[in-house]
């Protein structure tokens, strides 16, 4: 077992270091010069210089990597060039609201799924079945701004129960947080918990007809007894799979909803970053999901060896 | 009143019949056989009395079980008697138990489902019915998971939860199918055992007639879903009334007629010289020394042109591991293997492209080695890319035609697909296809294991005629013994990776002289001495 959490950490480690070398690489082809940026275009050559050589933009590439990426270590992400600050108080500032919403997003979208997945499971080509999947259908096609803008309309517009849009911040107390961040999540919530809705029924389908199923019904156990203790946890691996990648999407592909509902969250930030050239919040963005993909990625990892026996053995 | 009384019982899936008729008794502490081919209706029956039957599944009739109607039973009613009253023992050990749960858990869990019991307790009960089937505490400590435990092992944890709250009916749907003879042997033993202890009920479903005979006090016999004939074992089989009886009893024993020209020696085609096979398994720790797990262990043997050999040996002697090396799917870790005077280790593909021209195989399974989406000309054809120049269209068509023709099939089959023939015409395409390069030497790795007798009887009848007229090789791999002396002049007796004892097949098992060859002889079921057996017990 320690081997291979000690394997899937270098794994892990291996990925950061060449998505870093990737990331900065592209950043340095893009066009934009991020002195002249900052200047203005009737900046002089020789202000322009100046801030170059202030900025280390005329250091040599291997050193400037060096620096950016050692300097990511200690958790310097280096100075946006708009605003002035440290990248990691952008993100800092951010992420605690991208970070809960999309833990909440997840945790809706399983409780619906599961339960949905194994329901439709357990009726296999019934009325029940048909209808649910038909529903989970609608769900995967609809986007979730539409959603998004209907839960508007009744919970905040009509029924008044939520606020439309903003972020009061945590300050305030863990409630008027999360009451600003329910609408969103269950909007992000609804389309991914569609998709693995139908991800838990075709597993629990396939482990349904599996022998042991059989050899627990002849013990005499009834259907409803067998699905929850026999079946459901053989049909949980392809399930993690994709709630890890689902996670990772809600940490950062959640820009359309950030702007729906007016949340300054990470999806906002890497796109304000992107249309003002601002490369280096984009290399922090950019490195900190591919950090959190690689964590997400290796608990899915040791989720499967607490699952399956069988691979602990491997393991 | 009996303990299980079926009548007239009538069973229809999605509109299709499945049984007709039925009628079956079994007494409390009675064995009944269940014997018929594949699609006979026998574990039908078997599920209906279970009521595990599938979904479309329509029963009409009457199943009584110590006097309940099991046909209006509600499923409460059903959830009670299932794992309490009723216990079953399934074919395929490999999969009948949960992977992620350990047996321990899986044994107890019915005793607590239906006593109530406290999970301390219900874990005393579950050790004690494991060590009962001979799975001691010591090896095997209730936190071991089906993963660790071989198929034999895996088989008496079925056996341990179908028993555990002793059942007044068992049913054994095929439990030894699927292991070897002697593991059959011993399995079969703890359930004659389990049964009389407790007087249970045993239905024990079987096609094999050999193991019905020397297990069951009566027989029910069944073809097409219905009953052909029932009645004492002994009575049953001595006289072969019906003549179905005894076309399964005849097909069970058949040898084909063949005559033996077994080639001098030093005319070998084949000749394996001191093969080693090593596989790497796991370090004890992340940095002790690399370990490996020896499965083939210095043989050596011969075969010449034209001789047919069986390779016989339990589950995991490393019969199979030769064979791949045979067949250059796999290298030796040591040793020589020369083919036709080439020598076939540490050659590129392109080296050996003539020698597997020269060398076929046929596998078990006449269903997963074909791919459905391929016409029969295109799959019976594969091998030919081997052959060099590549033949014309034309000739590779009337190539295919003639290993159809030579099978007993017809070219107009070759614009079929492989789902419009039965099982045992799908073994013979495997055979047009490995006969199609005119190889000298095929390797039959358990050819007609998959296969119901009357099926068997007619693939080792076109073995032993190809072996005839086209002067092809065999060498046979099984674990049947039957199968084996059917067929082949030699046999190579292996265990835990070596050969142990070779000679004339006849004289191998007649008079075995190595501990491996004796246990496999004794435990290997024999229909003629069982009913011997059962008719001097009788007496």
């Amino acid at each position: 077992m320690t081997a291979f959490i000690l394997k899937r950490l270098g794994i892990g480690l291996a990925t950061l270091v060449l998505a870093s070398i990737v990331v900065f690489a592209v950043m340095e082809i893009l066009p934009g010069d991020p002195a002249q940026l900052m200047l203005g275009l009737n900046a002089t050559d020789d202000a322009l210089q100046a801030l170059r050589n202030q900025m280390g933009l005329n250091d040599p590439v291997l050193w400037r990597y060096f620096s950016w990426a050692g300097g990511m270590l200690v958790g310097d992400f280096g100075n946006s060039y708009t605003y002035s600050s440290p990248v990691i108080e952008l993100i800092g500032e951010r992420a605690i609201v991208s970070l809960p919403l999309a833990v909440i997003s997840l945790l809706l979208s399983t409780l619906i799924a599961i339960p949905v997945g194994m329901f439709a499971a357990a009726r296999r080509g019934r009325m029940a079945d048909t209808s649910v999947m038909g529903v989970t259908q609608l769900g995967v096609a609809i986007p979730n701004f539409w959603f998004a803008l209907l839960l508007i309309y009744v919970f905040a517009v009509w029924l008044r129960l939520v606020p439309a849009g903003g972020f009061p911040g945590w300050s305030g107390g863990i409630w008027p947080g999360v009451r600003s961040l329910l609408l969103p999540a269950v909007a992000l919530a609804l389309p991914q918990a569609a998709i693995l809705a139908r991800v838990t029924r075709s597993a629990m389908l396939e482990v349904l007809g599996e022998d042991y199923i059989r050899t627990a019904r002849a013990k005499g156990m009834p259907r409803r007894v067998v699905l929850w203790r026999h079946a459901l946890r053989n049909a949980l691996i392809p399930v993690l799979t994709i709630m890890g990648l689902q996670f990772a999407f809600l940490l950062a592909g959640t820009i359309i909803i950030e702007n729906v509902f007016y949340l300054p969250g990470l999806g906002r930030l890497v796109f304000q970053a992107i249309t003002q050239r601002d490369l280096i919040v984009v290399e922090g963005v950019v490195m900190l999901l591919v950090a959190s993909v690689v964590i997400v990625n290796l608990a899915v990892d040791l989720t499967y060896a607490l699952v399956d026996p069988r691979l602990r053995a491997r393991a | 009143m009996s303990l299980l009384e079926i009548e007239n019982l009538q069973l229809s899936i999605g509109g299709t019949p499945i049984l007709k008729d039925i009628d079956l008794t079994l007494e409390t502490g009675e064995v009944m056989g269940l014997v018929g081919e594949s699609g006979s209706g026998k574990s039908m029956t078997a599920l209906t009395v279970m009521q595990l039957l599938p979904h479309a599944a329509k029963a009409s009739g009457r199943v009584t079980f110590d006097g309940i109607d099991i046909l209006a039973a509600p499923e409460d009613a059903m959830n009670s008697l299932r794992g309490d009253d009723i216990g079953m023992v399934f074919q395929e050990p490999m999969t009948a138990l949960n992977p992620v749960k350990t047996i321990g858990e899986q044994v107890a869990e019915g005793i607590r489902w239906h006593t109530g019991a406290n999970r301390a307790d219900a874990e005393a009960r579950a050790r004690a019915i494991l060590d009962r089937v001979g799975l001691p505490e010591k090896q095997f400590p209730l936190t071991r998971y089906p993963h660790e435990l071989s198929g034999g092992q895996r088989q008496r944890v079925v056996i341990a939860i179908a028993c555990a709250l002793k059942p007044k009916l068992l049913i054994a749907d095929e439990p030894t199918t699927a292991l070897d003879v002697v593991l059959q042997a011993q399995i079969l033993e703890l359930l004659r055992d389990l049964v009389q202890e407790d007087r249970m009920g045993l239905l024990l479903i079987s096609h094999d007639l050999a193991v019905v005979t020397d297990m069951a006090d009566r027989v029910t016999i069944m073809r097409h879903g219905e009953v052909m004939e029932t009645g004492e074992t002994a009575r049953t089989l001595s006289q072969q009334k019906h003549p179905y009886t005894r076309q399964l009893a005849e097909a069970s024993v058949h040898i084909p007629e063949r005559r033996t020209k077994a080639g001098a020696d030093d005319d070998a085609l084949l000749k394996v010289e001191g093969v080693v096979k090593d596989y790497p398994i796991r370090r004890a720790s992340l940095f002790g020394p690399p370990r490996h797990f020896r499965a083939v262990d210095g043989v050596s043997f011969s075969l010449a042109k034209g001789q047919s050999k069986a390779l016989v040996g339990r589950s995991g002697c490393g019969k199979s591991t030769l064979a791949r090396m045979i067949l250059a799917l796999d290298r030796p870790t040591e040793g020589s293997i020369l083919f036709d005077g080439t020598e076939l280790t540490g050659k590129t593909e392109a080296e050996l492209k003539a020698s597997r021209r020269n060398m076929q195989v046929v596998f078990q399974d006449p269903y997963g080695s074909f791919n459905p989406r391929h016409k029969v000309e295109r799959l019976v054809a594969e091998p030919l890319h081997l052959v060099e120049p590549q033949p014309p269209p034309a000739e590779r068509r009337e190539r295919v035609a003639q290993a159809l023709v030579d099978v007993g099939m017809s070219p107009s089959d070759m614009d079929k697909y492989p789902h419009e023939f039965s099982g045992g015409q799908r073994q013979r395409l495997s055979i047009a296809r490995s006969v199609i390069t005119r190889p000298r030497l095929i390797v039959a790795d358990e050819p007609v294991s998959a296969l119901d007798v009357s099926i068997r009887a007619q693939i080792l009848d076109l073995f032993a005629d190809l072996n005839q007229r086209l002067g092809v090789a065999y060498l046979f791999i099984t674990h049947d013994l039957t199968v084996a002396r059917a067929i082949t002049d030699q046999v190579l007796v292996m265990h835990e990776g070596r050969i142990v004892e070779e000679g004339e097949t006849d004289r191998v098992f007649d008079h075995p002289r190595s501990d491996a060859a004796r246990a496999l002889v004794d435990a290997a079921p024999d229909l003629e001495r069982a009913i011997s057996r059962k008719l001097a017990a009788a007496q």
